[in-house]
């Protein structure tokens, strides 16, 4: 199975990283995929130059969604929300590294759907905003 | 080992499905298990599709012209053939559309509007797939009707209780699935249009999953309207069909205007054509006629007992078999008599999406989603589920892999 999930994708998805909610968080935001249920709530705290100085999470779902919630929370602390900016859908599906279909491609980018509808009120999937 | 006899000659059906004889990568031949998303062609439809572009493709009803004869010949005979097959008292209450959604906003915009008022109650169920949900909740907000719910039991009955405290004298319809496409239940569709009818509520019946796997006999289950789409019996997309009891056709307005529903048009205003016309405005979708005609005579000539029986004996073997798998868990009656052929899952720890990628990557194709039920779900309170769904050409050894293939999941995963 090692070229269908990735070993890195599968370490996530069993151990995710900053999986716990940061208090009090300046971003507060949670989505769900209603198609397949998938659920992901980032809370991120911010310094005076909208830094990320922490950021975790909670969510449940299918592999995919969860290990691209990890691995893309994980790389958040330190940046400023006009770096964050710069995220987007191709950063996902580099850092995922495995070819997704269309339905799979949702799973992969709820993560970064809420993380920008969360910072800056974008609620088109990623990719789609124009 | 005798309960998983099948009575079909398996090798040769699948040999009439050139589709099936496929590998999805090296090493990992294609184990179809969505049917109940859409079945496959046999050759015997792709060929009759063929013909009539080949051979005689020409506009229906109009053309006083060979092709035309012979196209307007095989279109109407189709029908003939539909009609006999759901045991439709006449043609003339067989209506085609494109798909069984069409079929019930149908009934919603041309019955509905025109029999129902604000207070009125169209009485739906829990288990419905969305197609009979929400052109009802269309009709409501647009008109004041209401629709209520019967609820599902655990095992994915309808709550017969609860049924007969909701049909009170509001209820003018009553809209409910034959077969499930989740849990998989059979409902007692007889008893509920005789319960209707002593209400004075019509009763229409999504049969999308019931005329592909059983006998049917419209005029055994007594009920008004019965809808089915014709891609899930072996036929192609594009195409559904609408029963109707005649009388109650005969009264509802049309549904779409235009070419071919009217007899004479006036700029004073037009007279409807006959039945079945009167619902069939436009051009039609002929080749698709002519395939679903020929998808009925296959399913003719395997016999749709055999057919039943068949997918009874591969659903009891899978539910013995999953039953097997640690932390799998079915939806639905655990007695096959009681269920179509198909089998909807949890895993514990694995998400149906990921189930269908992993089955998938070892040449499995099942479905993971909702299944477009989503009340349904949420009554299970589960997000999704993942669905091997079976047909005439499925065997046994396809239903081994599905459950090599659940390990496989499993090793992955967890």
């Amino acid at each position: 199975m090692d070229d269908l999930y990735r070993e890195m994708i599968l370490d996530h998805y069993h151990n995710p990283r900053l999986k716990k909610l940061v208090h009090p968080a300046s971003i507060d935001y949670a989505e769900d995929n209603p198609v397949c249920g998938d659920h992901i709530h980032l809370t991120l705290q911010l310094d005076v130059e909208n830094r990320v100085t922490a950021a975790g999470w909670e969510g449940d779902g299918c592999a995919i969604s969860q290990a691209s919630a990890s691995m893309l929370y994980e790389t958040l602390a330190g940046k400023t929300l006009e770096e964050i900016r710069a995220i987007d859908k191709d950063v996902i599906l580099e850092m995922l590294g495995i070819p997704l279909s269309a339905v799979r491609i949702k799973c992969a980018l709820l993560s970064l759907k809420v993380l920008k509808a969360g910072a800056y009120g974008l609620t088109a999937w990623p990719g789609e905003e124009d | 080992m005798s309960e998983f006899e099948t009575p079909l000659d398996i090798a040769a059906i699948r040999a009439d499905f050139p589709i099936l004889d496929q590998e999805v990568r090296p090493g990992f031949p294609l184990v179809y298990l969505d049917n109940a998303a859409t079945s496959q062609k046999p050759l015997a439809v792709i060929d009759a599709m063929d013909d009539y572009y080949r051979r005689y493709n020409s506009n229906v009803h109009r053309g006083l012209h060979k092709l035309s004869e012979e196209a307007t010949d095989a279109y109407e005979d189709a029908r003939k053939r539909i009609a006999k097959f759901i045991h439709a008292p006449s043609h003339k209450e067989v209506i085609y559309t494109r798909n069984t959604t069409e079929s019930i906003n149908l009934v919603a915009w041309s019955w509905a509007r025109a029999n129902l008022k604000a207070g009125d109650v169209i009485l739906s169920t829990e288990m419905e797939h969305h197609s009979n949900i929400v052109p009802w909740q269309i009709l409501a907000q647009q008109t004041g009707i209401e629709v209520k719910y019967v609820p599902v039991t655990d095992d994915g009955f309808l709550d017969m209780e609860a049924f007969k405290k909701l049909l009170d004298e509001r209820v003018k319809l009553v809209t409910v699935m034959h077969m499930s496409n989740v849990v998989g239940t059979i409902q007692p569709i007889r008893q509920l249009a005789d319960m209707a009818h002593a209400a004075g509520a019509l009763i229409l019946v999504d049969a999308a999953q019931s005329v592909p796997h059983m006998p049917v006999d419209v005029q055994a289950l007594d009920c008004d309207f019965f809808a089915f789409s014709s891609h899930k019996m072996l036929g192609p997309t594009g195409i559904g069909i609408l029963y109707g009891k005649r009388a109650i056709l005969e009264a509802m307005p049309p549904f779409m205007g235009g070419g071919d529903m009217i007899l004479r048009v006036e700029l004073s205003g037009s007279q409807w054509n006959e039945l079945p016309h009167k619902f069939e405005a436009g051009t039609p979708a002929i080749a698709e006629a002519i395939g679903l005609g020929a998808a009925v005579d296959y399913l003719n000539k395997i016999g749709m007992e055999a057919i039943h029986a068949h997918e009874r004996a591969v659903t009891a073997y899978a539910l013995e078999r999953l039953a097997e798998v640690p932390g799998v868990r079915v939806l639905g009656p655990s007695d096959p008599d009681q269920r179509g052929g198909l089998a909807a899952m949890v895993m514990d720890g694995a998400h149906p999406h990921d189930m269908a990628e992993i089955l998938n990557h070892a040449g499995i194709a099942i479905r993971a989603g909702h299944h477009c039920a989503m009340p349904l779900h949420q009554r299970y309170k589960i997000p999704a589920s993942a669905r091997a769904s079976f047909y005439l050409y499925n065997t046994f050894e396809e239903v081994d892999k599905l459950i090599e293939g659940l390990y496989t999941v499993k090793e992955t995963l967890l």
